[in-house]
């Protein structure tokens, strides 16, 4: 099958992934796994985590692993094209969610008050996650994630230096 | 706001977001560039995430219109995306060359951990500058339990704690 003939099914995979990921777009991760790799067949379960961690690694928002999916099955166009069915129409909603909220209706303020513990909760979750991740690799990971929680936490410089000095120690110790 | 800063904003925010761009996005929205305060931001960020797609990436948008209108919804995005996906680009092209180089996989070890510990921080900052009531501090931890130690989906968390945690706001608001 020519490169092609998978821009439409990418498309229309993405574009309903795009919709059930509430809660970030690294939620969905478990379901593009199967849909990718199971449903599709688009790549093995390897080349997938490998993909992952490679758009972990690189600057930007998480979800750009879609763009490289996109570019494994399709090149260029499939890159785009993946990544536009992703953000697009998820886009669209919220810039018409941000129109409303333009209009100072009460009820919604009471809405985003109550999703704000929501948030904050779910972004901590993650964050012990990804440590959860590392520390299995590397028990001398532990210590790098603790005393860089307590600088972010502490300090009002950069959140960047904590990179720097994860980078150091982890050429160095991990 | 000119939109060329919020275009240069949101770029600095893609290109050094490693490991994710929460933390950095916060950081420079809240911290460097004040555009919004930090309750402002996390109601932005708050909204985004129950909207389906990247938080943010939904947040950018809002953010963005905020400022500009439709003009500024586009900007941040763009600025936002761009960075990432020229680097993006370059790494599909060289992938297979270096994608196994073992002396990359512990450099990159040591930021993931680093970007754990990032994350945390940013969410224990916001905590403490947002001071929620005590409520609110339940329903925060416990979508924190669901979603690192029970690992429920996101969606389910967001269905089952978003309508108590509005219930919540809406009584302290009539209180």
């Amino acid at each position: 099958m020519s490169e092609d003939d998978e821009i439409g099914p990418l498309v229309l995979a993405f574009l309903a992934l795009s919709l059930v990921s509430i809660g970030g777009g690294i939620a969905v991760l478990p379901e593009m796994h199967r849909v990718v790799v199971e449903e599709h067949g688009w790549m093995d379960s390897l080349a997938f985590a490998k993909r992952f961690a490679l758009a972990q690694a690189a600057p930007g928002p998480n979800i750009m692993v879609v763009g490289l999916i996109g570019w494994h099955v399709a090149g260029a166009a499939g890159m785009f094209a993946a990544m536009l069915a992703m953000c697009g129409p998820t886009s669209l909603l919220a810039y018409a969610v941000a129109r409303l909220r333009q209009r100072d209706l009460p009820w919604l303020r009471v809405v985003e008050r109550g999703l704000v513990p929501i948030a904050v909760g779910l972004i901590a979750a993650s964050g012990l996650l990804l440590a959860k991740g590392t520390v299995d690799e590397a028990v001398l990971a532990l210590p790098l994630a603790a005393v860089c929680t307590v600088f972010v936490t502490l300090s009002s410089r950069s959140p960047l230096w904590v990179l720097v000095a994860g980078a150091f120690y982890g050429a160095l110790l991990l | 706001m000119r939109l060329g800063e919020l275009f240069f904003g949101y770029a600095k925010i893609g290109l050094l977001g490693f490991g994710g761009v929460a933390a950095i996005a916060r950081h420079v929205i809240v911290e460097e560039r004040k555009w919004l305060t930090e309750r402002e931001y996390a109601e932005v960020l708050g909204l985004g995430q129950v909207l389906p797609g990247p938080n943010v990436g939904n947040a950018a948008v809002m953010i963005g219109r905020r400022f500009h209108g439709l003009a500024g919804a586009v900007t941040a995005t763009a600025g936002l995306y761009s960075g990432p996906l020229v680097i993006l680009i370059l790494l599909a092209v060289f992938y297979d060359h270096f994608g196994q180089e073992p002396g990359v996989a512990s450099f990159m070890r040591g930021v993931a951990a680093a970007a754990a510990g990032m994350v945390i921080g940013m969410a224990v900052k916001m905590a403490d500058k947002l001071r929620p009531p005590l409520e609110l501090i339940g329903v925060g931890l416990l979508s924190l339990v669901a979603g690192a130690w029970l690992r429920l989906p996101l969606p389910l968390i967001v269905l089952i704690l978003a309508p108590i945690s509005i219930w919540l706001s809406l009584r302290r608001q009539t209180a």
